[in-house]
């Protein structure tokens, strides 16, 4: 039997035992074939020694369970890895960061406990995915639309914590920043509840985010302080259109100009969803890789011989049809000086979506889950296929014309040097307010010499990024411990303040130990080694 | 995260269209009333339905890739295969294959995987031509 590091197998049996008194002897996993189960199917270090995997697994059905659980772990010192579905695959899936933990699977507590119509929100368990709360609001005839990652197979609650985005309606689709209200289990046992949650009778938990003093939210986003077992979260009154629309120029020298309209635009409301910002003509070869960034005198050769623009924005418009055809109009007067510019209208949809719009649509922009996104990598486009899964690396790069363009420069040039394939690369994603996100897609495939290469290269990567003062706002385990390092500004304080807390709060240190690079005092000098 | 991040709506529907442009989705099947039906809708469909993805994908991933797969051997669409026993299913299901991650057993029971396999024998039979 695998054991936690440090523990004999008879403490770990008496551990395993008082747990299936807990969740009943069904729900305690600790046989191989099921243990298989629990594995990163997408890890990049499939198969090697150092995989992290799980010791045990434990399944329980409600609040009072997932207590019990930490009881006992806390008691006997036994780590343990809370997971909701256990599909945040590439970044760790239902695997622990520190092998021998006990994964505490969520999944069964899968209750939808409120949608609120009136206030717009619901509240919801870690287990309830995104199909199961489509297939909720569905059935109930909601008129609220929630904001979905793609793929969607995941969890509300998860993606959240994991910082997950959407695609959907600014303040919406960056997913923890919809998150209004949190339940959880701390490493004593204890249940606490954050913002309005904190006063007892209180009507208004998914309403007012903070409470009173410091907002405890952020204690539980990628972090390891505690079970999360409820999550509340503002959702988005179902809209009576959608328009997408485009805004494009011809020159390499008009980006910055772009860039810093419609910042403007989104920043004052005139659209509300989700903007894209591209290259059309550098993405001519292939339209989810864009080359590299020629200099300006070759680029405007390129878009001069090809007629295809630049640069391409896209804004994107959820409301009343009215309304967003006006603010469509007043978006593009805002461009109308730039020499060259194009305007057209994508897209329009009415909503509900009819059932013609829903074989032409991108669902996730309508708050729909889907997996169609594995068209990629598994048999759909590109010399990767089918490859055994991705992982992303993902920086967060300053929001403006020369952001873009270093970033690709840098990301294209250090990749091709290193060897690093890549299936999808983007350097500006806006899920989350006000930032720009480069997102660059790795195929991953079951083979440990291509693997550490994989490795060895994006540890240079994230070096580089630091560099240039770009940091990942996410990241698989295998580099959880470098991302957190090159965010180390006054001696690595933030790492500090987090390991102070984490001592503070789990002092046997039995929650998730090692996620995001933050280790309980008994591992932290060798870093869970 | 999804490709469409970077494309305009024209570059989205270039792209999908070319993932198995010759093959037309199955549309129309007759599906057992069994209790593996909606474990099947729920936990099998959104990759490997029939019908079209969106954004002119003309097939579901899971069914394109086994469609590329099989070439024509056997049925793209699991609903229509008659050679998944439970067995075979929780070979899969519990280890995973190519891009498809395992399922564990609190997510899906065994119990589940032989409702699943009822449903895939019935409603391939009832899809099957008659041949006298």
């Amino acid at each position: 039997m695998a054991t936690p590091p440090n523990m004999s197998a008879a403490d770990f049996a008496d551990g395993l035992s008082a747990m299936r008194s807990a969740v009943g002897a069904d729900w305690v996993f600790d046989q191989p074939a099921d243990l298989n189960t629990y594995r990163d199917f997408y890890s990049v270090l499939w198969g090697e020694p150092e995989e992290k995997v799980a010791s045990a697994a434990v399944a329980p059905a409600n609040v009072e369970e997932v207590q019990q659980v930490v009881r006992i772990a806390n008691e006997r010192r036994i780590p343990i890895y809370p997971i909701s579905t256990g599909r945040n695959l590439g970044y760790g899936g239902s695997a622990p960061v520190l092998s021998g933990s006990v994964v505490l699977d969520l999944k069964r507590m899968n209750r939808v406990i409120e949608v609120n119509e009136d206030n717009c929100s619901c509240l919801v368990e870690p287990g309830v995915s995104f199909f199961d709360m489509y297939r909720h609001l569905q059935e109930s005839g909601s008129k609220l639309m929630m904001s979905v990652p793609d793929p969607g197979w995941g969890s509300l609650v998860g993606n959240a914590l994991d910082s997950g985005g959407g695609y959907t309606v600014q303040g919406y689709r960056g997913h923890f920043e919809a998150v209004c209200g949190i339940e959880a289990v701390m490493a004593d046992g204890e249940l606490f509840r954050t913002g309005m949650g904190a006063l007892p009778g209180s009507e208004t938990w998914q309403q007012y985010r903070m409470g009173i003093g410091p907002c405890m939210d952020g204690l539980f986003r990628q972090s390891t302080l505690g079970v999360v077992t409820k999550m509340g979260f503002w959702m988005f009154p179902r809209p009576e259109a959608w328009l997408s629309a485009s805004v494009s120029v011809m020159r390499y020298e008009d980006l910055e100009e772009l860039v810093r309209i419609a910042n403007e635009l989104e920043y004052g409301n005139i659209f509300n969803g989700m903007p894209g910002f591209s290259s059309p003509v550098l993405t001519q070869g292939n339209p989810i890789v864009m080359a590299m960034v020629p200099d300006a005198a070759e680029m405007n050769r390129m878009v001069e011989e090809s007629g295809i623009p630049a640069w391409s924005f896209s804004p994107n418009f959820y409301g009343p049809e009215k309304v967003i055809r006006a603010q469509w109009e007043y978006v593009q007067s805002r461009f109308a000086h730039i020499p060259g510019v194009r305007f057209a209208e994508q897209s329009f949809v009415d909503l509900p979506i009819s059932a013609e719009d829903m074989e032409r649509i991108h669902k996730p922009r309508f708050g729909i889950p889907s997996l169609e996104i594995f068209n990629v990598g598994s048999r759909g486009y590109g010399d990767f296929n089918p490859s055994d899964g991705h992982i992303w690396f993902s920086a967060v790069i300053p929001r403006s014309g020369k952001g873009i363009i270093d970033a690709n420069r840098v990301m294209r040039r250090e990749c091709e040097r290193l060897g690093l394939d890549l299936f999808m690369f983007a350097p500006a994603v806006t899920c989350w307010t006000r930032s720009f996100v480069l997102f660059a897609a790795v195929p991953v495939y079951k083979d440990p010499a291509r693997n550490q290469h994989l490795r060895e290269a994006v540890r240079e990567i994230i070096d580089i990024c630091a560099e240039h003062g770009w940091g990942e706002y996410r990241c698989p385990p295998a580099f959880m411990d470098d991302v957190m390092g090159a965010y180390s500004f006054g001696d690595h304080k933030l790492r500090r303040v987090n390991e102070a807390i984490k001592d503070a709060l789990d002092p046997n240190g039995i929650l998730s130990a090692g996620r995001y690079g933050v280790w309980p005092k008994h591992l932290r000098e060798g870093r869970g080694a | 995260m999804s490709i469409r991040l970077t494309l305009g709506t024209l570059a989205a529907s270039t792209l999908l269209l070319g993932v198995a442009a010759a093959r037309e989705p199955v549309r129309d099947i007759e599906r057992a009333d069994l209790p593996g039906q909606q474990v099947f809708a729920r936990q099998c469909a959104p990759c490997h339905g029939t019908g079209p993805g969106d954004d002119g994908s003309p097939m579901l991933p899971g069914t394109a890739a086994l469609a590329a797969k099989y070439e024509g051997a056997l049925p793209a669409a699991l609903e229509l295969r008659s050679d998944l026993s439970a067995p075979v299913l929780t070979l899969f299901v519990r280890r995973g294959s190519g891009a498809m991650p395992m399922f564990r057993k609190a997510e899906l029971t065994d119990a589940q995987i032989e409702e699943l396999a009822a449903y895939l024998a019935a409603t391939a039979a009832l899809n099957t031509p008659a041949t006298d």
